[in-house]
């Protein structure tokens, strides 16, 4: 075997052990983690090729084809300012997903790092962290976004301000617990015995071993966070109309129940799938997270 | 005797919670830009109105006599006057707040009739598939939005079979049953996979217990062992479970109220919002936050109940 051959295997050699590392890493997550990712992945994807999929506007309907039921040329019917509900859903994925990500993980980084430092701190930033956490957690969490809204008026962006206002909460008090454990681990104490700053000991040495239980969580709160969206739009508190926000189409359907079903109905069913991958990946992503924290393994 | 004292305790530990959210009730009108007086009116009232309003506010005075003022006329049923309704806060609230209460009493019993038997299900046959349907079907209702399912059992149940009524709660008690039973479901439907999950960890950290093994071994039949055994033990985890969701239950309430047309606390908060209805959503700020209390001091002193090693801990 000549150096050139020997090289080339090499590299080769390399890059299929690196797709092998995907492909067997994949191929090892739990069956629930593969079939939430592919369904979230797909309801991704037709969000962001919707102009492609469709031929319709979703904001722009025709009026001499209002309230059509479900038919070939539109399979979810169309509403009654004759807009195709299918891209009207299609369309409100992106917006969908979008807000149940931003709510979910903005939040999840301000609760996570503010728990963490309670956490490890103590003393007056601990104390008064948690007074307020224990405040904000005494009033039921749609009621005090609602209230919320109430003082900053309806719209997208104030929904956001009120969801980071209120949905660190949750991340900061599992952050802390987490903490409070991982503080008094060796490695800490390694860690401080090398003079470590306590920011670098905080962020760098016990963050990574303490937001499993946050990422599991935050697939539930991404779920809720969708519902929570589509509820305020439904009220009319959060996306404005024409937006279609899945929420937003439903609450659009409610005076048609009767005459035109399926505005209220199907686009309640892109939730429920969207819904549904999500809660999957949190399942597998719990048993992945779960295993590592065996030390058995 | 103990009973009495504990509870007493707990009321008093939970002191700075309702200085909180008195606080934060207080402060809400506090927080809207403009001046608070004509927010509480609406901007259109008389002089003398005004001058009133200002007067019972004590706007001149410091902020915490304010408080200590706004304290004050609460707790004497006193929470000022809804601007679109024409009738005090608290009239509002109180006619309202039955059929709340009536909703989350239903619809905690039907997601725990719901509940209770796929957790036992599920434990039992873990990781068969059994339990793979049950976790599946959970996360499924879980996705559901409360206000589509309400719409859709609307659309089902009321307009198209014509079985249950679709608005209000009904004359009596049977009727409140009947009215009601659509829009306890749909939360049920909601809150009975939260349940199912915890009860079904809970189920099975207890199912490994010692004195679990020491009944089997003692020769008492599987069934024995569940019912008197292992559920009697899982009762405190279900009520931990439920009073940390009172949240969400509540909040699948103010949903569920509104697209059944159900005359609640919830429904009037929408409404209030929509038609900015300052004074009343403030006094609903205050009952929301003590119905969260009220529930975590029953939670509490049910353990008491239970189990009565609790106080001692």
């Amino acid at each position: 075997m000549n150096v050139e051959t020997a090289y080339q295997t090499l590299r080769t050699g390399k890059v299929s052990d690196a797709m092998f590392g995907v492909v067997h890493g994949v191929r090892t997550w739990p069956f629930s983690l593969k079939s939430g990712a592919a369904i979230v992945a797909v309801v991704a994807l037709l969000g962001v090729l919707a102009p492609v999929l469709t031929p319709y506007d979703p904001i722009v309907g025709n009026y001499s084809e209002a309230l059509d039921p479900p038919s070939l040329a539109h399979p979810f019917g169309t509403d009654n300012f004759g807009r195709d509900l299918l891209a009207r859903v299609l369309y409100g994925a992106a917006i969908d997903l979008q807000i149940g990500f931003v709510a979910t993980y903005v939040p999840l980084v301000i609760g996570v790092a503010l728990g963490a430092m309670a956490g490890y701190l103590g003393g007056w930033f601990d104390s008064l962290l948690m007074r307020l956490v224990d405040l904000l957690i005494a009033f039921p969490f749609l009621v005090l976004i609602i209230v919320i809204l109430a003082i900053l008026g309806p719209g997208i962006q104030n929904m956001y301000i009120a969801i980071f206002a209120v949905g660190w909460t949750l991340y900061a008090r599992l952050a802390r617990a987490e903490m409070l454990v991982i503080r008094e681990q060796e490695y800490i104490l390694a860690a401080r015995a090398l003079g470590y700053g306590r920011l670098r000991i905080i962020f760098r040495h016990a963050l990574p071993n303490l937001i499993g239980s946050s990422l599991v969580f935050s697939m539930s709160d991404f779920v809720l966070n969708i519902l929570l969206a589509s509820s305020l739009s439904f009220f009319g508190m959060g996306v404005q109309p024409p937006a279609p926000e899945w929420g937003a189409i439903v609450s659009d359907g409610r005076d048609w129940l009767l005459q035109a079903w399926w505005i209220a109905t199907l686009p309640g069913l892109a939730i429920i799938v969207t819904g549904l991958g999500l809660s999957l990946i949190g399942d597998g992503l719990s048993k992945i997270l779960g295993q590592r924290n065996n030390p058995a393994l | 005797m103990r009973l009495v004292g504990y509870s007493v305790r707990r009321v008093f530990e939970m002191m700075p919670a309702l200085l909180g959210i008195t606080l934060f009730s207080f402060l809400f009108i506090k927080l809207l830009p403009g001046d608070p007086i004509m927010i509480m009116f609406g901007g259109r009232a008389s002089p003398e109105t005004i001058a009133a309003g200002r007067a019972r506010l004590g706007l001149d005075e410091p902020l915490s006599t304010q408080y200590l003022l706004f304290l004050t006329n609460a707790v004497q049923g006193d929470l000022g006057r809804s601007i679109t309704q024409r009738a005090p806060v608290t009239q509002l609230i109180g006619e309202r707040l039955v059929p709340s209460l009536f909703l989350l009493a239903y619809s905690t019993i039907i997601s725990v009739a719901l509940a209770l038997p796929l957790a036992i299900l599920s434990a039992q046959r873990s990781e068969q598939p059994v339990d793979h349907v049950i976790r599946t079907f959970g996360m499924i209702t879980f996705a559901m939005p409360s206000f589509w399912l309400g719409l859709l059992m609307i659309l089902l149940f009321g307009l198209v079979f014509g079985l249950f009524p679709i608005s209000g709660w009904g004359e009596d008690f049977l009727g409140h049953l009947h009215s009601l039973f659509l829009p306890s479901l749909t939360i049920g439907l909601f809150l009975a996979p939260i349940l199912i999950q915890s009860l079904r960890s809970s189920l099975l950290d207890i199912m490994q217990a010692e004195y679990i093994e020491a009944a089997r071994a003692k020769g008492l039949s599987a069934s024995r062992v569940m019912w008197k055994h292992v559920l009697r033990n899982a009762l405190i985890p279900t009520i931990t479970i439920l009073a940390v969701n009172v949240g969400f239950l509540i909040g699948g309430t103010v949903v569920v109220e509104s697209v059944f047309g159900i005359p609640g606390v919830g429904r009037l908060l929408i409404q209030s919002v929509l038609s900015r209805d300052y004074p009343t959503i403030q006094g609903l700020t205050l009952v929301f936050g003590l119905l969260v209390m009220s529930v975590n001091l029953l939670a509490d002193l049910s353990y008491v109940v239970i189990d009565p090693r609790v106080i001692y801990k």
